[in-house]
């Protein structure tokens, strides 16, 4: 899983699209830890042909997950 | 959240927040300098940090000093909604001295263009053609800032902090706010820029909303321009146009508008300085990750490495005007301000270099 937690914009969704660009993944899990990072990654995903869900875990961050 | 839907409706659907703030803040910088603000400064984010920084008598220009309740208001709206949308989340630790440092640099390059990246665009919605040499500026900035992003620079992680860590800036700035309504307590300008100024209750009010729709739609002026060129997102410039839309329209409706160079309100003519200025604020604001706006409502949110930016930023600002940095009307300052301006550069080029992690 990326852990973006932490990092302030534009980090995270650049954490993402250096590991899309890299290895191309079928599904991408990402740990962030604020609601910018989580929309970011979204438009991110979705102009990469990902479709793109989010939940909240038991620590108040979220897992965002990008597939194909 | 996925929204694929095409055509005008799926682009309102998409973008209409962000688009409303922007037409919220052209609106209040109109409705501002109707109301007292000075012209073309309806709602700038370095003027008023540099008021504030007067007000406080940690400079002594007579013309720029008041407490603006405008900035104690962006971080209360941020700070309010955030924690009702429970995205309050106090963090800090990520480089808090190097984004002093930052900060203040920025602060220096705004005031030698005369206005943060706000103020330019209500600025060219004012019919100001000096501020599109600034806008040059600030994209060259930001084109360069984006350079070391590319290579893996970073200021490194923010952790979790303490409430009171995320509640100390918007408690001071409410106390220093409170205590700026006692008369003769702090310093006041009778004349030029500081003494304009619209009633503290309307100022704050406003600010309130534009700080919390500035926190639901994550409008930052940097963040626009930064995210057109790295990703080809541009979901934040809408934002950035819609306040331009906004302010121009209001100017016909109100004082007129008139596209020039010279005689401008609260600007001035020197090409070279209005673009090395805002390449200083452009290239600063891609690394601290947030223009002066968004670093007012990211300290609203609980972030304390953006309070001590905003910090900065008013520290910066002590300095331009105590060493003759900040420009007037009249042209540049009488103090050393290329050299300055190179020192700016020359502290982000090195902070670029030694905060870069070379990724295979």
């Amino acid at each position: 899983m990326l852990d973006v937690r932490g990092l302030n914009c534009p980090m995270p969704v650049l954490a993402v699209q250096r590991e899309v660009k890299a290895n191309k993944p079928e599904t991408l899990e990402v740990l962030a830890d604020h609601m910018t990072a989580v929309q970011n990654i979204t438009r991110f995903g979705n102009s990469q042909g990902y479709h793109v869900e989010y939940r909240e875990n038991d620590d108040g961050d979220f897992v965002i997950t990008l597939s194909k | 959240m996925e929204n694929n839907q095409k055509g005008f409706a799926g682009f309102l659907k998409r973008h209409w927040l962000v688009i409303l703030t922007g037409l919220v803040i052209g609106a209040a910088a109109v409705v501002l300098t109707a109301l007292g603000n000075p012209k073309n400064m309806g709602f700038c984010i370095a003027c008023f940090e540099r008021d504030i920084a007067g007000s406080l008598k940690f400079h002594t220009t007579g013309v720029v000093q008041y407490f603006r309740p405008e900035i104690v208001g962006i971080v209360l709206g941020a700070m309010i909604i955030s924690m009702i949308k429970k995205e309050w989340r106090p963090q800090g630790g990520s480089s808090p001295i190097t984004r002093f440092f930052i900060g203040m640099f920025v602060m220096i390059g705004g005031l030698v263009f005369l206005g943060c990246p706000l103020r330019m665009v209500i600025r060219i919605g004012g019919g100001d053609l000096n501020a599109l040499v600034g806008l040059l500026g600030f994209i060259v900035g930001i084109v360069i800032g984006t350079f070391p992003l590319r290579f893996g620079f970073s200021l490194n992680r923010a952790y979790k902090q303490s409430k009171a860590e995320g509640l100390i800036l918007p408690s001071v700035l409410v106390v220093l706010f409170i205590l700026s309504l006692i008369p003769e307590l702090f310093a006041k300008s009778t004349e030029g820029p500081g003494s304009q100024h619209a009633p503290w209750i309307t100022a704050i009010l406003i600010a309130i909303v534009v700080g919390a729709l500035c926190q639901r739609s994550r409008l930052c002026m940097a963040g626009g321009i930064r995210d057109a060129v790295m990703f080809k997102d541009f979901h934040l410039i809408y934002g950035f146009i819609a306040i331009i839309v906004a302010v121009l329209i209001g100017n016909l409706f109100t004082h007129g508008l008139k596209f020039s160079f010279a005689d401008q309100p609260i600007a001035h003519t020197d090409g070279l300085f209005n673009f090395l200025g805002m390449v200083l604020v452009g290239w600063g604001s891609v690394l601290l990750g947030g223009c002066p706006l968004r670093q007012l409502v990211l300290a609203g949110e609980g972030n304390s490495d953006s309070a001590l930016t905003v910090l900065g930023f008013i520290a910066g600002a002590a300095v331009s005007h105590n060493f003759g940095l900040a420009s007037s009307a009249k042209g540049i300052g009488a103090g050393p301000v290329i050299w300055v301006l190179i020192a700016g550069f020359v502290f982000l080029l090195v902070l670029s270099i030694f905060n870069t992690k070379r990724r295979a």
